[in-house]
């Protein structure tokens, strides 16, 4: 993923991995001379998307909420990409921090990571990449998006539960405060105070999820034998698909980019009148794993005004003949709840 | 599928009681944080009867056809009697399948006896009866013992 392996801190999960950075801004000892990227307080902002996961939102409201730095976000616009017409006045010279999805875990947009990247480094803020859905799913090189940290998780890379990656740009891993503080973290220790290890051992104290980590090295290990550039390509086209199929379904609506360009392979979508549950019901009855619910991006959801999606998510796995196996198993919801479909 | 029978499907489209109402004594909102589904539900007593159940519920068809089948069997009843419908009603619900329910006890309730054998959606016909007996407590009625003898 285009880091060096001292810079990549080995967490339980994503959402660790976006806390731990959260957690650097404004919790170090008052008065104690701080990195001045790391500080927040009044008048500071931290910008957001609307389509963020709670991982990448909550945390940022947290740190807000204690600093007394304000929260702003870019908004989405019909289709789901990230409305950048009023970037210039939400990323200003007061925003310390822009934390940002490479793809939305529900409408499968890929944000133009390098753009943001730039537009952030014009104003000195520093950038937060939730790598999430790109690491499995599309080549990634996170020093070469020029981000200064990126999250993602083994769980969705074919690798074990139970363990996340921080990867940050070593300098700034060095200004930052330890999170979890404990064993194995250590430089020196007195009975009054400590000093800490260099990063990355200074983030991972405890005891290490060792076999966690050995099995998202054979999952990246799996997914380099296969090719990064393959597995994309062979989602795309699972992608495009799909929503040829639903486009010929207008009962149907896609909650998300439509047209098959900068997008990643999460298709979530909502049959009128018809509640996402009973959607997910419908299709795991015929044997398609699909997810329903607010994917743990709420705000999103209430951008579109729904409680919630039916989402799928195609992988290295699944076949062409597998999209016609979803497509057929949804014109059983029409049929089965009642509706009028031309 | 045995989940969707015409009865659940008649409920969720055609919900009754639905809306909200006064007067109320208990009000109470529930939601089910997993799929963001909602529900504000209103109970009006007078003394140990309650008179109108009134609610207004976003979710899937199990949960407003629950809502619906709660306003029908426990409007009009002692709170006595509704509460041995909803303990019967959870009781056949959480029971993986073993529970096919009563319909003397509980009228049409009897049509979400499939919804046990899929433990995701449980608590999406729960959610109703969860709120009914928040409602009611927060009435400052008291809640009946469970008796399901």
């Amino acid at each position: 993923m285009g880091g060096r392996a001292d810079e990549v801190v080995f967490t339980k999960n994503a959402t660790e991995s976006l806390n731990l950075v959260a957690y650097a801004f404004s919790n170090d000892v008052a008065g104690q001379a701080k990195d001045p990227r790391l500080t927040l307080g009044p008048g500071d902002e931290v910008l957001v998307t609307e389509m963020e996961h709670h991982a990448n939102l909550i945390p940022w409201q947290e740190v807000c909420r204690r600093t007394g730095a304000t929260l702003r976000w870019v908004p989405v616009t019909d289709d789901a990409r990230l409305d950048l017409s009023g970037l210039d006045g939400l990323l200003t010279e007061r925003t310390k921090v822009f934390a940002f999805t490479h793809v939305s875990n529900v409408a499968g947009t890929v944000n133009p990571v390098r753009r943001l990247v730039e537009a952030a480094r014009s104003v000195g803020a520093v950038t937060v990449l939730d790598a999430c859905q790109s690491a499995p799913h599309l080549p990634l090189d996170v020093a070469g998006l020029g981000v200064d940290w990126a999250a993602f998780s083994g769980h969705k890379m074919y690798g074990p539960t139970g363990i996340g990656v921080l990867w940050g740009r070593e300098e700034l891993l060095a200004a930052m405060p330890p999170f979890i503080t404990g064993g194995s973290m250590i430089e020196t220790v007195y009975i009054d105070h400590s000093t800490y290890a260099a990063p990355p051992q200074r983030f991972e104290a405890g005891s290490p999820n060792s076999a966690q980590a050995v099995g998202l090295g054979a999952a990246i290990d799996f997914l380099d034998g296969l090719g990064m550039d393959r597995v994309a390509a062979h989602e795309h086209a699972l992608t495009g698909a799909l929503l040829d199929g639903l486009a010929e379904r207008p009962w149907v609506k896609v909650i998300g980019p439509t047209e098959n360009v900068e997008r990643g392979s999460a298709v979530s979508f909502v049959v009128d009148g018809v509640h996402a549950h009973d959607v997910g019901q419908v299709l795991d009855d015929e044997g398609v794993a699909v997810r329903v619910g607010h994917h743990c991006a709420w705000p999103l959801h209430r951008r579109f005004g729904i409680a919630a999606t039916t989402r799928a998510t195609f992988a290295a796995y699944n076949e062409p003949e597998e999209v016609d196996v979803l497509l057929r198993a949804l014109d059983r919801v029409p049929r089965i709840f009642g509706l009028e479909v031309a | 599928m045995d989940l969707y029978q015409e009865l659940i499907l008649d409920h969720s489209k055609r919900p009754h009681g639905r809306g909200l109402r006064e007067p109320f004594e208990g009000e109470a909102h529930h939601v089910n944080p997993t799929c963001g589904d909602e529900i504000t539900l209103r109970v009006h007593l007078d003394g140990q009867t309650v008179q109108d159940v009134s609610y207004d519920a976003t979710g899937c068809s199990i949960s407003v056809a629950s809502a619906s089948i709660l306003a029908e069997e426990v409007t009009g009843h002692c709170l006595a009697e509704a509460f041995r419908t909803q303990s019967a009603m959870k009781a056949m619900l959480t029971s993986r399948g073993q529970d096919e329910g009563d319909p003397e006890v509980i009228g049409d309730g009897v049509a979400l006896s499939g919804v046990s054998r899929y433990p995701a959606r449980v608590k999406c016909a729960l959610l109703p009866w969860m709120a009914f007996t928040d409602a009611v407590a927060r009435s400052g009625a008291a809640i009946p013992a469970n008796d399901r003898s």
